[in-house]
């Protein structure tokens, strides 16, 4: 589904991603693990474009997205994603945040639209405040709805990017237990997170990134078990799970 | 001596105030004027400077710098004298050359107002709207703009407010708001203190009122995000 090839990514001159080749393939739940600077977000990033890379190109479904400029905002509709501080829109309510896009692009009508918000919104336990503005919403509440709001585009991926590092802790569960129904269902999806133990459970894939590089990779079985890197070892020892 | 210039105050006021409320009425045109114009140049600026082709930006911000960086007394000879000359379409009204200049002014201010609003939204705004699909300029004017519109309008009003007294620059010109209408009265009355007190007193009404009001709308604002 999606294809990096000699992912490379600078910022200034400060080298981020130093060649990074994966494949993501349909209906796989990828977690991404590592150290703070080690390029995990900016990998993520990478694959809608969100940062352009300096070299090496991005195949999501067949098409190469780094040289198809003009389609852009095509492709980014399939790919959902959640952002680390939810960035949800403070000027539009919550159902008004999950049918803003699907409705603009033409892809529902308001009516169809609002229908398949408050099935989603149902499924969070979000339907109760679908009048209500984003400030009323608890952290947790408002990730749940960048969830929802990305899920109302039914993209083909979904990409998270640390969803549980900005919450309080007793709000984490709520959004992990999210994530796992989701996962449960079949959905593609590339997770960026330091909850181990999540990553461990949902996982069908681990990429341990390390200095701008994937340095291991495999289930999380062999990743975090019999991890084979010694850098892989080192940073598991140092985290607790 | 102080009884005196109170009773004097009151004298002229009752004599000239008609030409008081007629500056103050003028005052006020200008400064509509000025801001309605530099609300539309100043957006036009705004453009210029985010614009990706390079001399337009820079057309914009080396403006936008000279116009922040000189005394407004000198840029309305500059504009009124220069600028307001090279449009036949004013003709010979003083009042619209003399807006003309205050406008050049403001856009200046103006286009700052806008950028400053829209670098206030949260850059993850137009990343998630992005993400959903949205064109850049979609995502500009349902996501970013609603929100930077809570951002500007207050200091649209503070850049009225501002200009209710830089248009007392004008009376250099002669341009009949109140300012100008001090000189007149104390051309013919000869007194400098008393004509001063009522003009001050105008000014400070107008002004203290407006930033009352600035200060509710911002909190109407702030309770509806």
């Amino acid at each position: 589904m999606i294809k990096v090839e000699n992912l490379h990514k600078s910022f200034g001159d400060l080298e981020v991603l130093k060649g990074v080749n994966e494949h993501i393939k349909k209906g796989e739940v990828v977690a991404v693990i590592g150290p703070s600077g080690g390029g995990k977000s900016t990998f993520l990033r990478c694959l809608n474009l969100l940062e352009t890379p300096t070299e090496g190109s991005i195949i999501f479904e067949g098409v190469d997205i780094t040289k198809e400029k003009t389609n852009l905002d095509k492709h980014r509709q399939k790919m959902g994603m959640v952002f680390q501080h939810f960035n949800v829109f403070p000027h539009m309510t919550v159902l008004e945040n999950i049918t803003m896009a699907p409705v603009l692009l033409k892809k529902k009508t308001k009516r169809e639209a609002e229908e398949m918000a408050c099935k989603l919104l149902e499924r969070v336990g979000l339907l109760d405040k679908k009048y209500e503005y984003p400030r009323r919403l608890s952290g947790g509440q408002k990730q749940r709805l960048a969830i929802v709001r990305a899920l109302a585009m039914e993209p083909d991926v979904m990409l998270f990017d640390e969803p549980t590092s900005a919450l309080d802790p007793e709000m984490v569960g709520e959004v992990l237990q999210v994530i796992k129904d989701l996962v449960n269902e079949g959905i593609t999806a590339v997770i960026v997170t330091h909850e181990m133990g999540f990553a461990k459970e949902v996982a069908d894939r681990v990429l341990f990134m390390e200095g701008g590089i994937i340095a291991e990779s495999g289930t999380p079985d062999q990743v975090f078990n019999h991890p084979q890197n010694p850098r892989t070892k080192e940073f598991l020892g140092k985290v607790l799970y | 001596m102080f009884s005196d210039i109170v009773s004097n105050t009151f004298a002229v006021l009752n004599k000239y105030g008609n030409i008081f409320i007629e500056g103050t009425f003028v005052t006020l045109q200008y400064s509509a004027v000025a801001v309605a114009g530099g609300v539309i140049f100043g957006l036009l600026l705004a453009l210029m400077r985010r614009s990706k082709f390079k001399p337009l930006s820079f057309l914009a911000g080396a403006y936008i710098e000279f116009v922040r960086g000189t005394p407004i007394l000198l840029q309305l000879y500059f504009f009124y004298f220069w600028v307001a000359e090279q449009i036949p379409m004013l003709g010979e009204s003083k009042f619209w050359q003399i807006a003309v200049a205050l406008i050049c002014n403001s856009a200046a201010y103006v286009s700052e107002i806008f950028r400053a609003g829209i670098d206030a939204v949260d850059h993850g705004q137009m990343e998630a709207a992005r993400c959903l699909g949205l064109s850049e300029r979609q995502a500009m004017f349902k996501v970013v703009i609603p929100q930077a519109v809570k951002n500007i309008l207050p200091a649209l009003c503070n850049e009225f407010i501002m200009m209710i007294k830089e248009t007392s620059l004008a009376s250099t010109f002669f341009a009949h708001e109140i300012m100008t209408k001090y000189k007149i009265i104390n051309g013919a009355t000869y007194l400098v203190i008393e004509p001063l007190i009522i003009i001050a007193v105008i000014y400070f009404v107008l002004t203290f009122t407006l930033s009352k009001l600035v200060a509710v709308i911002e909190r109407r604002m702030s309770t509806s995000d």
